[in-house]
């Protein structure tokens, strides 16, 4: 090595690494570039957008995406995008349970505000546990818009969000606020029980506390899952679902052109292969190539796990750090299927409007379980569950004028699959297209192409580790100051100078957002918020 | 008629330990107990000719010294027996031992992996210290979150400067540990399957939750935090079966003049003017009592005992909904001759406790998903005992005693109610599976009782036959057990009391939740307690 080596030249302008370009490292470099901060993205792949980031099903048919629907993009990072993804209420879309009959429950407004197609009696049931889940879910909002509390060091800022959760539970009555420690840690089967009575619903609620988490509806905590989807927040309404104008692909571009107008220093194909950390103090990045980028502030916005296992050197970290570290669960359950079809699917029993919105497939809480079991022991579902979008209604582009393309997250569909998913995922799409073909007649003689995306594909296409889409299990055990770990709860780790800002960290995953956010807020307050 | 100032219904463990306690304070006490025993599901029964059956519970490590003390059991005849360890039977023939001495233990869990051995010193250090989260609770009646009680707000601020006196690393693992499932905590340890089964079984035992469930890594603590002797962690058995903890505490109870009445069904509990005024036994009698007192269920209680139009509606709403759930079932046998375990070297100490069958952690969750499709497992989970390894008083000489705990049996099969038929193949099923380690066991076995849910709730009273009087999950924890707002003790109907394991701590026979509500009802009685230990006050 000499210093006339241009590959080891040394670039300092930077006053801080995002290290990759997903949506929460795009939105953590907006806020610091806006602060005045010189910041430089570092991403691996061709493009930036993470999971946000399209790919080709067949020639003329296009997939925008891992996710499929927006339900949690946060208020104050849609503020940072110059895409108007702030719809008109209108433009919420519904969710229909299928049922097998072809007679569906239709919820419709925010998360079911309206629901066509059952009882009047069930209406009303519906509606009493909405009604508690929403003002349950409201108390659990205010820890997620904000940095998770430091044990043993609550902050004067904290004891004011405890102490105004506290005052809402308590103002609402004394058998609210009973009732809202009772439930929390409780499984969604349980509560679904105590007040529905029809199976649609039942399997609708159970469905959705479930999605993307290892847990069945019956293991206990699985109602932190619905909680999380109900204090989504889109429009300034919790718990709604949308496709912003122009569909979900349109979603990776305004979040590039946001950080690009904010004067983010974008580069695409650089892999980080170290962080440069001495004595505790983390001073830069080397790239693959074995160029040396340094700047005082480094953020990480990738798995955790590949974060301080791949990238630091753990001579640098403790060994419990390490250990805990390692301990992270992080096995992906969710496959995705992206079927391009020469015609749009009728889907028996569901009006045109309706093909818009999502359609789910949980006929009940028995379902939901039984798909789960088998996930367990390193098996696929024999009769998964899953939610469907047509993308194309929304974003004609994705296919040619004839034809649509249809979008599946199906569960269960375990990352260590026995046997392996190259012998698997045959038989794991055969039976994800037959249970399509029964609630869509003729959908499997439209198939031009089909797609299916694994654990396994989603970690190699999207270096999400264990293809998990949660950078780790958002289960109680790794939430708020735990996760990802409590030594790196907060966005700091144990070397001054990186942070964290995937949706590894607090408050989790789905397009939202908020690791981003709430990290570079951290980091621009100088550590105080 | 006599009036007395307490009337307790049920003579279980813990209704006997919250009479010891009120008659030691002066009180005029009456147990009230439905069989011709008492003892409900801590008894030793003679159901063959010189055999006696620990035939409900059937070790004993979690009752709690300070009670022991307070009330003299050694003194009554209580003498409790530490066993060695125990086995888990692999179906490669194989076996993996525990010793309560630590080396022999590191060193047979080298055998299987030299990395798990070094991990099991840091596993028992983490769960030693979660126990120090727990056993200061247990002594203690869980404070009201929502109460502006300055008793309430005193104990919250108290306990949160206790547990503040604990690193911000011991209470974010305390928040993980009390959530995760037992079989992701020790994945965070063990990489050898039949370590992790064998360890994860007081996860689960009296459960109905599998290993991989949240919220079983705390039940292992309900497991662990036992001692026997100032051992913590030793299990044992008491010396004539689980009877003897029971007739120890009726000895003590009626040593301070103390009354039991067996054979007395209490069918209702009477009321005047919205109050407890005393009990109508099955056969009409009254009998009347300042104080009623249920060792039942919150269940049985107030679903059975107490007219529904009593109750505030919410109250009556929770009762109903609160989660019973049996999921064990029990195997008494009478022994001709010790059965031989050929896996096992001879002379083995390990035959002297406990003892399984399941060496995978898929295994025995697969033994959960039957009992979620409500059926006995295929491949039950089986907790085997032999007492009178240790015990000769439980069997003529040469001859044997064995407890077969089985998990997972549901309170209802595929819906229905059980039938002697049912109940006969799912004997089978166990028998099978012990007979598949053991060459020649059905021919020794002189004797067997064999108890579904049906059996255990038709004679312990234990609603749908779950052990610990309801489900030990976080939202029937702490100020939420039985039923939040009302976790002290107390019920809606004034002078009605609960102290049965439906009431903060739980189940297991521990006797706190017994001593806790003798103390509120002291409190309000304004009687100073005669000789009850303080709760543990340091951590």
């Amino acid at each position: 090595m000499t210093s006339s080596d241009p590959a080891r030249n040394t670039a300092s302008a930077f006053d801080a690494i995002v290290i990759g370009g997903g949506h929460n490292g795009l939105t953590a470099a907006t806020l610091l570039a806006q602060n005045g901060r010189k910041v430089v993205v570092l991403e691996t792949a061709a493009a930036v957008g993470g999971a946000t980031r399209g790919y080709d099903i067949h020639p003329g048919y296009r997939s925008a995406g891992l996710a499929h629907i927006v339900n949690r993009l946060d208020p104050d990072v849609a503020k940072l995008l110059t895409l108007d993804v702030r719809t008109s209420p209108g433009a919420l879309l519904p969710t229909v349970a299928l049922s097998p009959d072809g007679k569906h429950a239709v919820l419709r407004g925010a998360y079911g505000e309206t629901i066509d197609g059952i009882s009047p009696d069930e209406a009303k049931a519906f509606a009493a546990m909405r009604k508690k889940l929403m003002f349950q879910a409201g108390i659990l909002k205010r820890f997620l818009k904000r940095r998770p509390p430091e044990i043993g060091k609550i902050r004067l800022n904290d004891l004011g969000a405890i102490a105004g959760a506290g005052l809402s539970l308590i103002t609402k009555g004394r058998e609210e606020g009973r009732d809202f420690l009772r439930m929390l840690l409780m499984n969604v089967a349980d509560v679904a029980d105590e007040y529905l009575s029809d199976d649609r619903l039942k399997g609708l609620v159970a469905f959705d506390a479930t999605l993307g988490i290892h847990l069945g509806p019956r293991s206990p905590t699985s109602l932190l899952g619905l909680y999380y989807r109900l204090t989504g927040e889109t429009n300034d309404k919790s718990a709604t679902q949308y496709v912003p104008r122009g569909g979900m692909g349109a979603l990776a571009p305004a979040f590039e052109k946001a950080a690009t107008a904010a004067g983010v220093t974008i580069r695409t194909g650089m892999s980080v292969a170290r962080i440069i950390a001495d004595r505790g103090t983390a001073t830069g990045v080397i790239l693959a190539s074995g160029v040396q980028v340094t700047a005082p502030i480094i953020v990480s916005a990738i798995h955790p796990q590949a974060t301080f296992l791949k990238l630091c050197d753990s001579g640098e970290l403790d060994t419990g750090f390490v250990r805990a570290v390692s301990n992270i669960r992080s096995k992906g359950n969710v496959a995705k299927l992206d079927l391009a079809l020469d015609r749009p699917p009728a889907f028996t029993g569901v009006s045109p409007a309706d093909h818009r919105g999502r359609l789910v497939i949980a006929r009940s809480i028995a379902h939901v379980e039984n798909a789960f079991n088998p996930a367990k022991y390193g098996e696929f579902s024999p009769d998964p569950v899953m939610e469907i979008t047509l993308p194309s209604l929304a974003d004609p582009a994705l296919a040619p004028s004839d034809g649509a393309t249809l979008s599946a997250l199906v569960e269960f569909a375990p990352y260590d699959l026995k046997g392996g998913w190259e012998s698997g995922k045959p038989a794991f799409q055969k039976i994800i297209i037959d249970t399509l073909e029964r609630y869509a007649p003729g959908l499997s003689s439209s198939i031009v192409a089909s797609h299916l995306l694994t654990p396994v594909d989603m970690e190699t296409q999207y270096s999400l580790p264990g293809g998990h889409w949660h950078h780790g299990e958002l289960q109680a055990d790794q939430l708020l100051v735990n996760r990802p770990v409590n030594a790196s709860a907060g966005y700091t780790t144990p070397l001054a100078g990186l942070y964290l800002a995937s949706a590894g960290s607090h408050p989790g995953g789905g397009i939202s957002g908020l690791p981003g956010l709430l990290a570079a807020r951290h980091i621009l307050s100088g550590g105080r918020a | 008629m006599k009036k007395y100032d307490v009337v307790m219904i049920g003579g279980g463990h813990n209704g006997l330990v919250a009479a010891c306690y009120l008659q030691r304070a002066g009180l005029d006490v009456l147990v009230l107990e439905k069989n011709d025993w008492v003892g409900g599901a801590a008894t030793s029964r003679e159901l063959t000719p010189g055999f006696l059956y620990s035939n409900c519970s059937y070790v004993c490590s979690l009752f709690r010294p300070e009670i022991m003390r307070d009330l003299e059991l050694p003194k009554h005849g209580l003498q409790v027996i530490a066993y060695e360890g125990g086995a888990v039977f692999t179906r490669d023939g194989d076996y993996i031992a525990s010793y309560r001495d630590h080396d022999s233990h590191r060193r047979e869990f080298a055998r299987y992996s030299k990395r798990d051995a070094e991990a099991y010193d840091r596993y028992a250090r983490d769960v030693t210290r979660q126990c120090r989260f727990i056993q200061p609770l247990l002594m203690r009646t869980a404070p009201d979150p929502f109460s502006f009680k300055p008793r309430d707000i005193s104990e919250l601020l108290y306990l949160g400067r206790k547990f503040g006196e604990f690193s911000a690393h011991d209470m974010a693992q305390t928040l993980r540990f009390w959530t995760m499932s037992i079989s992701d905590f020790l994945d965070e340890y063990f990489e050898t399957d039949v370590i992790k089964a064998y360890l994860a079984l007081s996860g689960i035992i009296g459960t109905a939750l599998g290993p991989m469930s949240p919220g079983t890594a705390y039940v292992l603590l309900h497991h662990y935090m036992g001692e026997v002797d100032g051992s913590v962690g030793a299990w044992g058995y008491a010396r004539g079966g689980m009877g003897a903890v029971t007739q120890a505490l009726a000895s003590s109870f009626r040593a301070s003049g103390g009354t039991i009445r067996t054979g007395a069904d209490v069918a209702r509990v009477m009321t005047r003017g919205g109050r407890a005024t005393g009990v109508i036994l099955a056969n009409g009698e009254e009998v009347r009592g300042n104080l009623v007192v249920s060792n039942a269920d919150v269940k049985r209680t107030f679903l059975k005992l107490v007219e529904e139009d009593a109750l505030p509606e919410t109250f009556i709403h929770r009762v109903k909904h609160f989660k019973m759930r049996g999921s064990s079932g029990k195997l008494n046998i009478a022994l001709d001759s010790l059965p031989e375990f050929p896996a096992l070297p001879k002379n083995s100490s390990c035959i002297r406790g406990d003892l399984h069958f399941t060496d995978s952690m898929e295994r025995m969750e697969r033994a959960y998903d039957d009992w979620k499709a409500g059926r006995y497992s295929a491949d039950p989970f089986i907790d085997m005992v032999i007492p009178t390894t240790l015990d000769p008083t439980m069997a003529p000489p040469g001859k044997h005693f064995m407890s077969c705990f089985v998990q997972y049996c549901p309170p209802q099969i595929e819906g229905r109610d059980w039938t002697d038929a049912d109940r006969d193949a799912f004997a089978d099923t166990v028998v099978s599976q012990i007979a598949d380690y053991s060459p020649g066991f059905r021919d020794r076995i002189l004797h067997m009782e064999v108890r579904t849910p049906r059996e255990i709730e038709a004679e312990v009273g234990l609603t749908e036959g779950n052990i610990f009087q309801g489900e030990l999950t976080f939202d029937q924890l702490l100020f939420n057990r039985p039923v939040p707002g009302y976790a002290q003790y107390r019920t809606p109907v004034p002078g009605l009391y609960l102290c049965g394991s439906s009431t903060h701590p739980g189940g297991g026979v521990m006797g706190a939740p017994g001593r806790n509500a003798a103390a509120e009802i002291l409190r309000d009685m304004k009687l100073k307690p005669a000789e009850m230990s303080p709760a543990h006050d340091v951590i």
